[in-house]
C-alpha cells in the first residue's frame, strides 16, 4: 500500500493554486492530483514522491492535510483493463471507495484505488492478472 | 486605609462589598439623587427630558421614583457626539476616550480627575477579585488608543501595585517572548486573542504548565464557556472575565470572583443597576432576565442616567461565598439588539455558540453569515474543523456536516447551512470578535 495525501480545501479562489505552490517550493513532485468537491468544501488527493514530507509542509502552512493509504495497482493499458481488476475486486465482495488512474508510460497505467476492506484485496488484485506497486516503484 | 493596606487583604473594601443589602441600597439612593441633581444641572439633554417628564430632581424620594426617569440609548451619545453630554467645562476633562463605533459615528466619553480616580478604584476591587495580588506582573494585550480596555486596566492594575508590562496588541510572538523572560504572571486579553497566543505558543513548542502565567483577565467580548475552560486547561491558568463598557466608565463595572465563576459582582458603590424588559421597558423583579441598565453614581464628566446596555441578563443580591454582598449579574451571553431573525425565528447568535461547544470535532472559532440571495433568509454556520475530525471519507465528513445542521435546527428551529472550513481560515482578533455578518438587502 502507498500513502496518499489527502487535503481539506475550501471552495475558494486560489486555494488550490496556494497548495500546489507550497508543495512546489518545497520541492515535491507531484504524480498524480485529483480534487472532488461538495457544494461548499474540496478534497484533494494528491500521489507525490514524498508523501511523508508534503504533509508536514502542507500542515506547516495551515493546510488540514493527513495521510490515507490507497492500493497502486500496475494495470495494462488496454480495453477492458480496469474491468477484470473491479470485476476480481467484486467477486471478493471489496467495495471500490474511489478509484482514479493515471499512465506512467506507453502500456501500462496505474489505478490508485481505496478499497473497503483489506482482507483479500491483495489476491484479488492478484487474480486479476495485476500487479501491486511498492513505494519505491511508484515514486521512483 | 490606603491601597497598600486595602491590596494585602483578601477583599478590596470589606467594609462596602460585605455589606448588609440595606446598607448598599442607603448609600446608593443618596448617590442616585446627588447624581440625578447633578446631571439635571449641568446638562441640557436630562434637564429637557426629566422637565418633559414632569420630573425634578427633588422628586426622587426612593428607587421607584428614579425608575420613571426617561431611559438613555446610545443614540442620546451619537447625536451629541462629541461633547454634547459633557457636564464640565473641558478644562477639566483630563482623558477621553471612545468606543469602537462599528456602526456610524464612535461615541466620546470623557473623564475628570476624580473619574479617573474612581475607576482606579473599580478595577483594582474586580481585579483582586479574580485573585490579581500586589506583585504580580501583567501583560497588557490589549491595545492602548481610544478603547477603554488598556488605559482601564492599565492604571488598575498599577494601583494596587502590579509590576505592569505595557507590550499593548499585536506581535504575538513576542508576547511570548515576553511572557518567559518577564516571568508575567497575569494576561489581560480578549480571549479569543489568548486563545490565539496560547495556539501560537503551542506551535512554537512553548510549555504552558512550566510557564509562570498564572491568571488571565478576559475582557472586550464575552468569554464563552468552552473557550474559557479551554484556555485554562491548555495554558494552565485560572481565567477571569469582567464586563465593563465605554459609555458609563470602561472595564471594571463588574467582574468574576473566583467563587462564582459564572457571574460577576456588580461595583455597587459605583453604579446602580435595573433589569428591564426591553421591549416594554418596564422593571423586572429580581432574578428575572431582561436588559441590564446601568446608573453611575459618581460620574461628573459625562453624567448617564439609566443607559440601556443591550446586553441581557439576570441578578441576583444573595450573598456570594467569596463573603462578598454586592449583587451578581449572570455573564452577558446575547443582547437585545444582536438577536437575529432569520425567517421569522429569533435566533441568538450564543445559541449557536453553545451547539457548537457540544460538537466534537469543532474549534471554539467560528463565524456566522446571513444572506438573502435566494430570496429567503439563510444562516449558514461556517465551522474550522479539528485535525482528527478531517477524514479522507466524504461519507463521513458529510454526515459530520449534517449531524451539526441537525443539532443546531433541534435548538434553533429553523434549518441552517452548516460549511467546513480550514484551519485558520477564520480571523483571530485582539478586539472585539466579529462572528456576524449580516448581507441581507432588505
Amino acid at each position: 500500500m502507498i500513502d496518499q495525501v489527502t487535503v481539506f480545501l475550501e471552495n475558494s479562489t486560489g486555494h488550490l493554486a496556494a497548495l500546489c505552490k507550497a508543495l512546489g517550493d518545497a520541492g515535491v513532485s507531484m504524480h498524480a492530483l485529483t480534487v472532488a468537491d461538495t457544494a461548499s468544501y474540496g478534497v484533494v488527493r494528491i500521489i507525490a514522491d514524498e508523501p511523508a514530507r508534503a504533509y508536514e509542509v502542507l500542515n506547516a502552512q495551515g493546510f488540514r492535510a493527513s495521510l490515507t493509504k490507497v492500493y497502486a495497482v500496475e494495470v495494462a493499458d488496454e480495453p477492458g483493463g480496469l474491468a477484470r481488476l473491479l470485476e476480481s475486486l467484486d467477486t471478493a465482495d471489496i467495495n471500490v471507495e474511489y478509484a482514479y488512474c493515471f499512465s506512467t508510460n506507453a502500456n501500462k497505467a496505474v489505478d490508485v484505488l481505496r478499497l473497503s476492506a483489506a482482507e483479500g484485496a491483495e489476491e484479488a488484485i492478484a487474480a486479476a492478472g495485476c500487479r501491486l506497486l511498492t513505494p519505491d516503484e511508484l515514486y521512483s | 486605609m490606603n491601597i497598600q493596606q486595602r491590596a494585602a487583604q483578601p477583599i478590596f473594601n470589606p467594609k462596602f462589598e460585605c455589606a448588609s443589602r440595606d446598607e448598599i441600597r442607603c448609600f446608593q439612593l443618596q448617590e442616585l439623587r446627588k447624581q440625578v441633581a447633578w446631571a439635571y444641572e449641568k446638562v441640557d439633554y436630562y434637564r429637557q427630558n426629566l422637565d418633559a417628564a414632569g420630573i425634578e430632581p427633588g422628586d426622587i424620594k426612593g428607587f421607584e421614583d428614579f425608575s420613571k426617569l426617561p431611559l438613555t440609548d446610545k443614540t442620546a451619545l451619537r447625536d451629541n457626539y462629541p461633547y454634547g453630554l459633557f457636564a464640565v467645562p473641558l478644562d477639566q476633562i483630563i482623558r477621553i476616550h471612545a468606543s469602537s463605533g462599528t456602526t456610524g459615528k464612535p461615541i466620546v466619553v470623557g473623564y475628570t480627575r476624580q473619574d479617573v480616580e474612581e475607576w482606579r478604584y473599580c478595577i483594582m476591587a474586580m481585579i483582586q477579585q479574580a485573585g490579581v495580588v500586589p506583585g504580580d506582573r501583567a501583560q497588557m494585550a490589549f491595545g492602548y488608543g481610544m478603547f477603554t480596555g488598556g488605559f482601564g486596566l492599565h492604571y488598575g492594575l498599577e494601583g494596587l501595585g502590579c509590576m505592569m508590562i505595557p507590550a499593548s496588541a499585536g506581535n504575538t510572538e513576542r508576547h511570548l517572548m515576553m511572557i518567559e523572560d518577564y516571568g508575567t504572571t497575569v494576561l489581560v486579553a480578549t480571549p479569543s486573542y489568548a486563545m490565539h497566543i496560547c495556539e501560537v505558543g503551542e506551535e512554537l513548542g512553548f510549555d504552558w504548565q512550566k510557564s509562570t502565567l498564572r491568571v488571565g483577565l478576559f475582557g472586550g467580548e464575552p468569554c464563552p464557556p468552552k473557550l474559557k475552560s479551554e484556555i485554562e486547561k491548555r495554558m494552565y491558568i485560572t481565567c477571569t472575565d469582567n464586563y465593563g463598557l465605554t459609555e458609563v466608565m470602561g472595564p471594571g463595572v463588574s467582574g468574576e470572583c473566583l467563587t462564582s465563576r459564572d457571574q460577576q459582582h456588580i461595583m455597587e458603590d459605583h453604579f446602580y443597576w435595573e433589569v428591564i424588559d426591553p421591549e416594554s421597558g418596564a422593571v423586572l423583579p429580581e432574578g428575572a432576565e431582561g436588559e441590564l441598565v446601568l446608573t453611575p453614581l459618581q460620574k461628573q464628566g459625562v453624567p448617564l442616567l439609566r443607559y440601556r446596555t443591550h446586553d441581557l441578563t439576570s441578578v441576583t443580591t444573595v450573598p456570594c461565598g467569596c463573603g462578598r454582598t454586592t449583587a451578581r449579574m449572570n455573564k452577558v451571553r446575547h443582547r437585545s439588539d444582536d438577536m437575529l431573525i432569520i425567517r421569522g425565528t429569533n435566533v441568538y447568535p450564543s445559541q449557536i455558540e453553545d451547539v457548537l461547544a457540544d460538537v466534537e470535532g469543532a474549534s471554539a472559532h467560528y463565524r456566522l453569515l446571513v444572506d438573502d440571495e435566494t430570496g429567503l433568509d439563510r444562516l449558514t454556520v461556517m465551522l474550522e474543523l479539528l485535525p482528527f475530525a478531517f477524514t479522507d471519507s466524504f461519507a463521513e465528513m458529510e454526515s459530520f456536516r449534517v449531524q451539526v445542521a441537525d443539532k443546531l435546527k433541534g435548538v434553533l428551529q429553523v434549518s441552517v447551512e452548516v460549511k467546513l472550513v480550514e484551519p485558520g481560515s477564520i480571523e483571530r482578533t485582539m478586539g472585539k470578535t466579529q462572528h456576524l455578518e449580516d448581507k441581507r438587502k432588505r
